[in-house]
This record gives C-alpha cells, sequence and structure tokens, in this order.
C-alpha cells in the first residue's frame, strides 16, 4: 500500500472520526474538521501536474484479489488528475459552504459528513482506478451514498421519493455497466483498463464488442442522467443544497462523463458509439434545455440545466470520437470536440457550482425557491446577485467568461460534424448544429429567467417566509471563489493548458499524434460569432415574449411524460408480481398437489417416451396364479370403494382392507417379515384413522360423496398410469444382476444368521435401522409435544388449537 | 352403572402373558426365522394395549410405572452405542460380530452384537407406540 492508496481512502477512514468528533466537540461545527481533508488532498494532487504535464503517468498498484486479477491499481493520468482535482476542490468550497448553510443545532452533522465524505472517497476511487472491478466497487459507493445524501431529510415524503428514484435508475446501469466490464473480461482476459487498451484491436474484432458498448454506455447514461433517464436529477433536488451543488451539478453526474471519456480509446470509431454517444447527448441537451424553460423552481432549473450541459459534453465527447476513425479534414479537426468537452467540464463545475450555492443563499435567506414568489432581490443582496450574474451569464455563454469559450468551441465541433462523411453523417449530420443552436437559444432564455425573476423586477415581502438580507460572508465565500474562476478561465483560459493536454491525450485515441491547446477569446468572425449573435438575439425576443408562448408547454399530454412511465412503471411491476403470485400462490394444499402432480406426469412422462426409455418386454414375467388374481381384484374392489363411498367409516374400513390384502400379498411371495409386521402396522393405523374420525367436529362428518373434478380425475389417471408405464419399462429392461446372491450366501457364513431379512436390517444395512428408529422416536416426541405441551392462556382455554 | 369387565379383564390376564412371551420368542428367533426387534416390539406393545382396554389408564400406569418416552429413548441410545463399541476394534461403525458360546443352562449358543442392536430396536418400538398411544388416551 503506497501512499496514494492511503490517500484515496482517507476520506472513508475519516468519516469513521466524524460521529466521535461530532460527539465530543460539541461547540464546534463539525465542518472544520471535515474541511481540512480535501483541502490537503487538493494540495497533494496538485503535486502531480508536473508529472501529468510533461506527458508521464503514475501508477501504483496493491493486491486485493491477485487469483482473479483484481488488483487496487491506481492510474493517474491526465484525465484522472483533472476529476481528482474537481472533486477536492470543490468538495473543499462545499464543505465550507455546508458550514454555514446547515445549522449545528439541528441538523445531524455526523450523519451528513460521513456520507460527504463516504462519497468524495468514493468518487476519487471512480475517477483513479485502473481496474474496472475496483471502480465498479467505487462507482456502486457513489450510488449510495447519494441515495443517503438525497435523502438527508427522510422525514420528508419527497426526498425518500427522489432517494429511491435515484438508486433505482443510477444501480440499473451500474449493473448493466459491471456486465459489460465482465464482457470486456471475456474478450481481454484482463480487468485492467490499460490492457485492454493495449489490447484494443481484439476488442474491435470481437463479436461481444457491440453488447459491451451498449451495457457501457447505459451504465454511464443513467449516471450522467442523459435522456431519458435523466428523470432522476430533478428529483435529486430534495437534497441540501450543498449535496446539490457537489453530487449533481460537479461530481457524481460527471462519472458517465469520465466513463464515456475514459473509455474513449477502447470504443471510439465505432459507428455505434459515435451515434449513441452524440446523438443522446444532444437529444438530452435540447430536451434539459427545453423543459428547464417552464420550471418554476430555482433547484429545478438547475437540474435540468444540468442535464442540458451533461447532454453537451456528451454530445461533444461523441463527436470527438470521430478522430478515432479518420482525421482528415485539417489538422485535428474533431479533437477539438473533445477539447471543447473537458473545458466545458471545468467550466461547466465552476458556474453550475457557484449557481447552485448562489440558489441556496436565496432560499436560505427568504424560505422560498419559487421564481413566482421572488424578485427584487438585487438591491438587498448585491453580492449574491453580482454572482448569479456571473454563472447565469457564462452559463448562457456570453462573453467574457468562460461559458462563451466553450460554447464557441461547442459550436465549432457541431459544425464540423457536418463534414463527416461516413456512417450517414452526409444525411442527418445537419441536426447537430441545428438542434444545437435551439438548446443554446433555449439555455439563454432559462439563464436569465434564472437572473432576472430572481434579482429584478418587485420584492414581494409579503410573500416570503423571512425579511431577506444579505447571506453570512462565509457562505459567500465558495461562490466566490468559482465566480472568481470563471471570471479567471474567462479571460485566460491559456492557464488550464497543463490540465487539459494530458487529459486530451488520455481520452484520445493513440493515432492522434499531437494537440496543441489553443483558447483565444477573439477568433474573428465566423460562423460560431454570427450563431452566438443569433442565440442573444431570438434568446432576448423569445424571453420578452414567454408569456405569449410558453402555453406550448400545456399542449404535451401530461399522462405520457417519462415520470409518469416511471411511476406506472414501478406500479405495474408491483401489481403484475403480485398478481402473478396469486394466480399460483393460493393458499389451497389442492391447487399446489395438482401443481406438483401435473409437473410430475409432464416431465416423467416427456422424458419417458421422447427418450425411449419405454418399452414392454413381457419375457420374465412369472406365472400368474389364481391366489394373486383374487387378491388384486379384492384389493381394487376395496381401493374403489374406498373413493366413491358416501361415509367415511367406510372408506377407513375399506383401506384396512386394502392394507389386509397387502399382507396376504407378502404371505403369498413369501415376505413372512413383511407380512407380519404390515398386520400389526395396519391395525395400528387403522385405529388411529378410528381415532380421527370419531373426534371430527360434527359438520365435518355430514355424509358427502368426493366431489368430482375433472382436473383432479385427469392428474389423477395419468399420475398412475406414469407410475405403470414407468414400471413397466423398468421390469423390461433389467441392466444389472441382483446383489441379493451375495446376501444369500453371506447372511450365515458371515453374519451367522439364517433370517436374510433380519440380518439385512441389523447387520448389512444396519445403519439404515438405525436411523429408521431414531425417525420413530422422533415421531414419539413430536406426537407428545404437540398434545402435552399446548400453551395454555391464562382462562384456561387452549391457544392454537383452531 | 359401572360397567362390569370381568371376562375380558381375566382374559387379559391370561392372554396377556402368553401375547408377551410370544414377542420374546419372536424377538429372540429373528436371527434364524421370521421376526426380530421391530415385530416382537409391535407384539410387546400389543399385549399392553391388550392390558390398557381391559383395565384403565390409572391401573396400567399403576402397572407399568415407566416413562414410555424414556424406553424409546434409551433403545435408540442402546443401537446407537452398539454401533460405537465396533469403533474399538477399529472396524468401521456398526460391525457386528458373533461367535458360539457355551453357556451354563443352554449349551453351546450362537451369540452375537446384532441381538444388542435388536434390543435398541425393540426398546424404541415398544416406547413409541406405547407413547402415542398413552398420550392420545390422556388428551381430552
Amino acid at each position: 500500500m503506497s501512499l496514494i492508496h492511503l490517500v484515496i481512502l482517507s476520506p472513508l477512514l475519516v468519516a469513521v472520526l466524524v460521529p466521535f468528533l461530532h460527539k465530543y466537540f460539541k461547540k464546534i461545527h463539525t465542518g472544520w474538521f471535515v474541511l481540512v481533508l480535501p483541502l490537503v488532498l487538493f494540495i497533494y494532487f496538485l503535486q502531480y501536474l508536473g508529472t501529468t504535464m510533461s506527458g508521464e503517468t503514475y501508477t501504483s498498484s496493491m493486491k486485493w484479489i491477485p487469483s482473479i486479477g483484481i488488483d487496487f491499481t491506481i492510474y493517474v493520468d491526465g484525465l484522472g488528475l483533472l476529476f481528482a482535482l474537481l472533486i477536492t476542490g470543490i468538495g473543499a468550497l462545499v464543505v465550507l459552504y455546508s458550514i454555514y448553510y446547515l445549522s449545528k443545532e439541528k441538523e445531524a452533522l455526523n450523519t451528513f459528513y460521513v456520507y460527504l465524505l463516504m462519497f468524495m472517497g468514493a468518487m476519487l476511487g471512480v475517477v483513479l482506478s485502473d481496474n474496472l472491478i475496483v471502480m465498479y466497487s467505487f462507482w456502486e459507493l457513489t450510488s449510495i451514498s447519494s441515495f443517503l445524501l438525497i435523502s438527508y431529510w427522510y422525514h420528508r415524503e419527497k426526498s425518500r421519493y427522489g432517494a429511491l428514484k435515484s438508486m433505482l435508475i443510477t444501480v440499473f446501469g451500474g449493473l448493466a455497466m459491471l456486465a459489460g466490464i465482465i464482457l470486456l473480461y471475456i474478450m481481454t482476459g484482463s480487468f485492467s483498463i490499460r490492457e485492454i487498451i493495449a489490447n484494443v484491436d481484439v476488442v474491435t474484432s470481437h463479436e461481444l464488442f457491440v453488447p459491451a458498448l451498449l451495457l457501457f454506455l447505459l451504465g454511464a447514461f443513467t449516471k450522467s442522467a442523459q435522456f431519458p433517464f435523466h428523470i432522476w436529477l430533478p428529483d435529486a433536488m430534495e437534497a441540501p443544497t450543498p449535496v446539490s451543488a457537489y453530487l449533481h451539478s460537479a461530481t457524481m453526474v460527471k462519472a458517465g462523463i469520465y466513463l464515456v471519456a475514459r473509455m474513449s480509446p477502447v470504443f471510439a470509431g465505432a459507428p455505434e458509439w459515435f451515434w449513441l454517444v452524440s446523438g443522446f447527448g444532444i437529444v438530452t441537451l435540447f430536451w434539459g434545455s427545453f423543459t428547464a424553460v417552464k420550471q418554476t423552481d430555482l433547484k429545478s432549473i438547475l437540474a435540468f440545466s444540468t442535464v442540458s450541459q451533461l447532454g453537451l459534453i456528451m454530445s461533444l465527447l461523441g463527436v470527438g470520437s470521430a478522430a478515432a476513425y479518420y482525421d482528415y479534414i485539417g489538422e485535428n479537426a474533431y479533437t477539438i470536440a473533445t477539447l471543447a468537452a473537458v473545458f466545458h467540464l471545468i467550466n461547466h463545475a465552476t458556474f453550475k457550482g457557484s449557481l447552485f450555492m448562489v440558489v441556496g443563499i436565496v432560499d436560505h435567506e427568504t424560505g422560498t425557491r419559487d421564481i413566482r414568489k421572488l424578485g427584487g432581490l438585487m438591491n438587498v443582496m448585491p453580492i449574491t446577485f453580482s454572482l448569479a450574474l456571473i454563472g447565469t451569464f457564462s452559463m448562457a455563454g456570453l462573453p467574457p467568461f468562460n461559458g462563451f469559450l466553450s460554447k464557441e468551441m461547442f459550436f465549432t465541433g457541431m459544425l464540423k460534424a457536418i463534414d463527416i462523411s461516413a456512417w450517414n453523417m452526409d444525411t442527418f449530420g445537419i441536426i447537430f448544429p441545428v438542434l444545437a443552436w435551439v438548446a443554446s437559444v433555449f439555455t439563454f432564455i432559462y439563464s436569465m429567467v434564472l437572473l432576472f425573476k430572481t434579482f429584478t423586477g418587485k420584492l414581494q415581502v409579503e410573500k416570503l417566509d423571512k425579511e431577506p438580507h444579505e447571506a453570512p460572508i462565509g457562505m459567500l465565500i465558495p461562490p466566490i471563489i468559482l465566480a472568481s474562476l470563471v471570471v479567471i478561465f474567462g479571460f485566460f483560459p491559456m492557464l488550464l493548458k497543463g490540465v487539459i493536454e494530458p487529459a486530451l491525450y488520455s481520452i484520445l485515441p493513440s493515432n492522434v499524434l499531437s494537440v496543441e491547446v489553443k483558447i483565444y477569446h477573439w477568433h474573428g468572425f465566423n460562423t460560431e460569432l454570427f450563431m452566438t449573435l443569433g442565440v442573444v438575439l431570438f434568446g432576448v425576443l423569445l424571453y420578452l415574449s414567454v408569456a405569449k408562448w410558453g402555453k406550448i408547454y400545456e399542449w404535451f399530454p401530461q399522462k405520457l411524460t417519462l415520470n409518469k412511465l416511471y411511476d406506472g412503471g414501478l406500479i405495474g411491476l408491483e401489481r403484475g408480481s403480485a398478481a402473478f403470485t396469486k394466480s399460483h400462490m393460493t393458499g389451497f394444499i389442492r391447487d399446489y398437489l395438482v401443481m406438483i402432480f401435473g409437473f410430475m406426469v409432464v416431465l416423467l412422462g416427456v422424458l419417458l417416451f421422447s427418450t425411449g426409455a419405454f418399452e414392454t418386454n413381457l419375457t420374465n414375467v412369472a406365472p400368474v396364479g389364481l391366489y394373486e388374481v383374487i387378491l388384486a381384484l379384492v384389493m381394487v374392489a376395496a381401493a374403489l370403494t374406498t373413493l366413491i363411498t358416501k361415509s367415511r367409516l367406510t372408506a377407513i374400513i375399506s383401506l384396512g382392507v386394502v392394507g389386509y390384502a397387502m399382507s396376504l400379498f407378502f404371505v403369498l411371495f413369501r415376505a413372512p417379515d413383511l407380512a407380519l409386521t404390515q398386520l400389526i402396522v395396519e391395525t395400528v393405523s387403522v385405529a388411529l384413522f378410528l381415532l380421527c374420525f370419531y373426534h371430527l367436529p360434527e359438520i365435518a362428518k355430514e355424509m358427502n360423496r368426493l366431489r368430482f373434478r375433472l382436473t383432479n380425475f385427469i392428474i389423477s389417471v395419468s399420475v398412475g398410469l406414469v407410475v405403470i408405464f414407468i414400471g413397466l419399462s423398468v421390469n423390461s429392461s433389467r441392466l444389472f444382476e441382483s446383489i441379493s446372491d451375495y446376501f444369500e450366501e453371506a447372511s450365515y457364513a458371515e453374519a451367522g444368521g439364517k433370517n436374510m431379512v433380519n440380518v439385512i436390517l441389523v447387520d448389512f444395512r444396519g445403519l439404515d435401522t438405525l436411523f429408521e428408529i431414531a425417525v420413530l422416536t422422533i415421531a414419539a416426541f413430536g406426537i407428545f409435544a404437540m398434545i402435552k405441551l399446548r400453551l395454555n392462556d391464562k382462562k384456561g382455554g387452549v391457544k392454537g388449537e383452531s | 352403572m359401572k360397567v362390569n369387565d370381568m371376562i375380558l379383564q381375566t382374559v387379559t390376564t391370561l392372554l396377556s402373558f402368553i401375547i408377551l412371551i410370544f414377542s420374546v420368542y419372536l424377538f429372540f428367533a429373528g436371527h434364524y426365522t421370521p421376526g426380530g426387534g421391530f415385530i416382537g416390539g409391535l407384539m410387546t406393545s400389543s399385549a399392553l394395549v391388550l392390558i390398557l382396554l381391559a383395565f384403565d389408564l390409572k391401573t396400567f400406569k399403576k402397572i407399568f410405572p415407566i416413562n414410555f418416552l424414556t424406553v424409546a429413548a434409551t433403545g435408540l441410545l442402546i443401537s446407537i452405542l452398539t454401533g460405537v463399541a465396533a469403533l474399538f476394534f477399529d472396524v468401521p461403525y456398526l460391525t457386528h460380530t458373533f461367535d458360539y458360546v457355551e453357556l451354563p443352562i443352554l449349551g453351546e449358543t450362537a451369540l452375537t452384537s446384532t441381538l444388542i442392536f435388536d434390543l435398541g430396536v425393540y426398546l424404541v418400538v415398544v416406547g413409541v407406540a406405547m407413547t402415542i398411544i398413552q398420550t392420545i388416551g390422556e388428551s381430552e
């Protein structure tokens, strides 16, 4: 175990201490203790920048389950480091923010920070693990800790609903990913990502390539809230705002992005990968931004906005994957899409994190997040307003903020996508820039809604729960830092060169030789700039006229939404399984017996005839004597009487007749011991039957003939026939000689007895007898216990006798 | 009015001994002729049941102040221990042995360890049968 293993596991280790810190230092907000850790980790990971910038990677391995190739291998490259810095950096800010956001008197802080640290450790594990199984373990830990964090206020029903929804959807995707991992293992014989990438030729030519690709994408899409799996993200907004800012904007939802980026060297170049990643991305982008406009809750707007921005990054990764296929237009034309994806990933984390914190401040200081109640906060909360302005303008893609730069690059990437001539892109390629542009218009609109509906207009104090005022400085520091980053990255994007370049090398396939990161604010009058101008123009127009065209949202049938589908699906599953269980678990023994015998007939009958085992060979049949015939007739008559008689007493007596006839058969077939035993046992059991009959309640003693049921009749007749057929077949083909000759010889010579049956019972097969008498003893104890040990209640009545 | 069962009771006192002796005969004869622990045990219990029927539970308990569950358990223990004894002679569990021994009165007799095993069976059968009948008879 090296230091970096300890670093990754350190959040989990510190989480163990949190409850103690909370208990013994009650006066200090627990968050202050926790804050140290992400800060230290951030500084630690900064040290690796030098390594990755020079193109090196760092690997450290620890044995976990070496026998099946599962080692805890840490692999630090550009992509992993970028995510690690995001996780620890924003983690530190979120912890600082939460110190002021969560009250130390009212909230259960110990659990909050335990979950948060669990999540941080899991996330670090996901992005830095080289072994897929280890990554999957951390992946599921992020799902679990996210589930716990969403339902932090577990007494609210909506929190529990949201947590369950996100759990079901992300775990569904996680399991699909596990299946994909196993498929990759089958193909390459390794769980290590680096080894799989090294054997990429094997993977691409293998027939399991497409199933593995689909399963991995299922995992990535559910985690990153891509259409149609995005429905869990808006419901996850029931979590405390620091959680939303951390998990549902900056880190966890980007795990899917990470997965797609990480697996790009394996899958990129395949048309399925290109179409699925970019197609679902662009649809998500459009649908998220379109839906965000109609939301009235600030966090819902941000949730759909996150969905939309994740779609943007995803579509860029998809278009970037074309670089793996071919690269003939200019120099590395499609790497710019990947570059844009990485750049926007960073930008989105900064502005979305700050926006969530701003919304949290508004919620905290006014008591509501409903934009219909808010307004005119500009003068009351000037700092918050400035932060919101920076965040929303960056999100809308306006200069001079970093969002503008990544949006321009996004347009470039989408425009380049038209030029792809393979994979039907010459037919459908035009969809990409068009959808991208329309989605950007909607992005502009909801960004403006977010800003102006909250901060301008008239202050409606009467509708608010609290008197609004500016937030405490500690709550403002984290969004201030993030917003400053938005501005700094906007003016000096080349600062990020050292982070972005190594990340690009991890994503892009090996056939792309060199990438140079060039991000400039001014790139001349080109198509992208005019597209942005169009976005602003149409955006302003549409924003001002939203009252007129906003009605189109009502056209959508409410019953056909994805949420309805999800809820209905769950209810349908429950009802369906309940109905299915009820349909065969009736609670009647009769029905179960019908099923058991039915299956027996079908299985044995089909087996008997399909394998050709049925045969009748009467050569070694002994001659039938007169006594046998008479006895058989008596037995059949008695058996039939049992079935068709009206009275139970007659049935018992005729059952006795069957038993005695049986013992006569034993006499006839020369089995004196059996005959003796059968006689006595039959007597005893008839006596016991009579006893039962005597104690029957009066109602049940009514004379009733057995009711005829056709199913029962068919099944009993077929059971009888199958058993007869099997008996005949067994008797017709004797495969081996019987071992009875040995017993005949050995019973006197070796055991000193002449009664062979008894010698077998007590000597040759004594063990059977031993356990049979054990069975008898248990039966006696059972009867004794059932009759004697009835629990008497206080009134002297007998319990449990119904 | 009390029912007078004199004939039945008198016959029972005679018959039960005959049945008991016959059951002991069946038990000992098991190794050479039809019989053995199981049938012997059942026969013994039928003698006991006859007594039970002719008299009543109280009288029966006075004559046989035995807990028949203990009898069954003892029988099981005997059978198990017979097998265990084989282990002391370095042979597999439940290996039996026999030999011809000169006994004072009976002369040359074949003695076999299976007889002890059979005794266990016999006791279990008697114990079980009597327990069942007695408990059911006592219950209301």
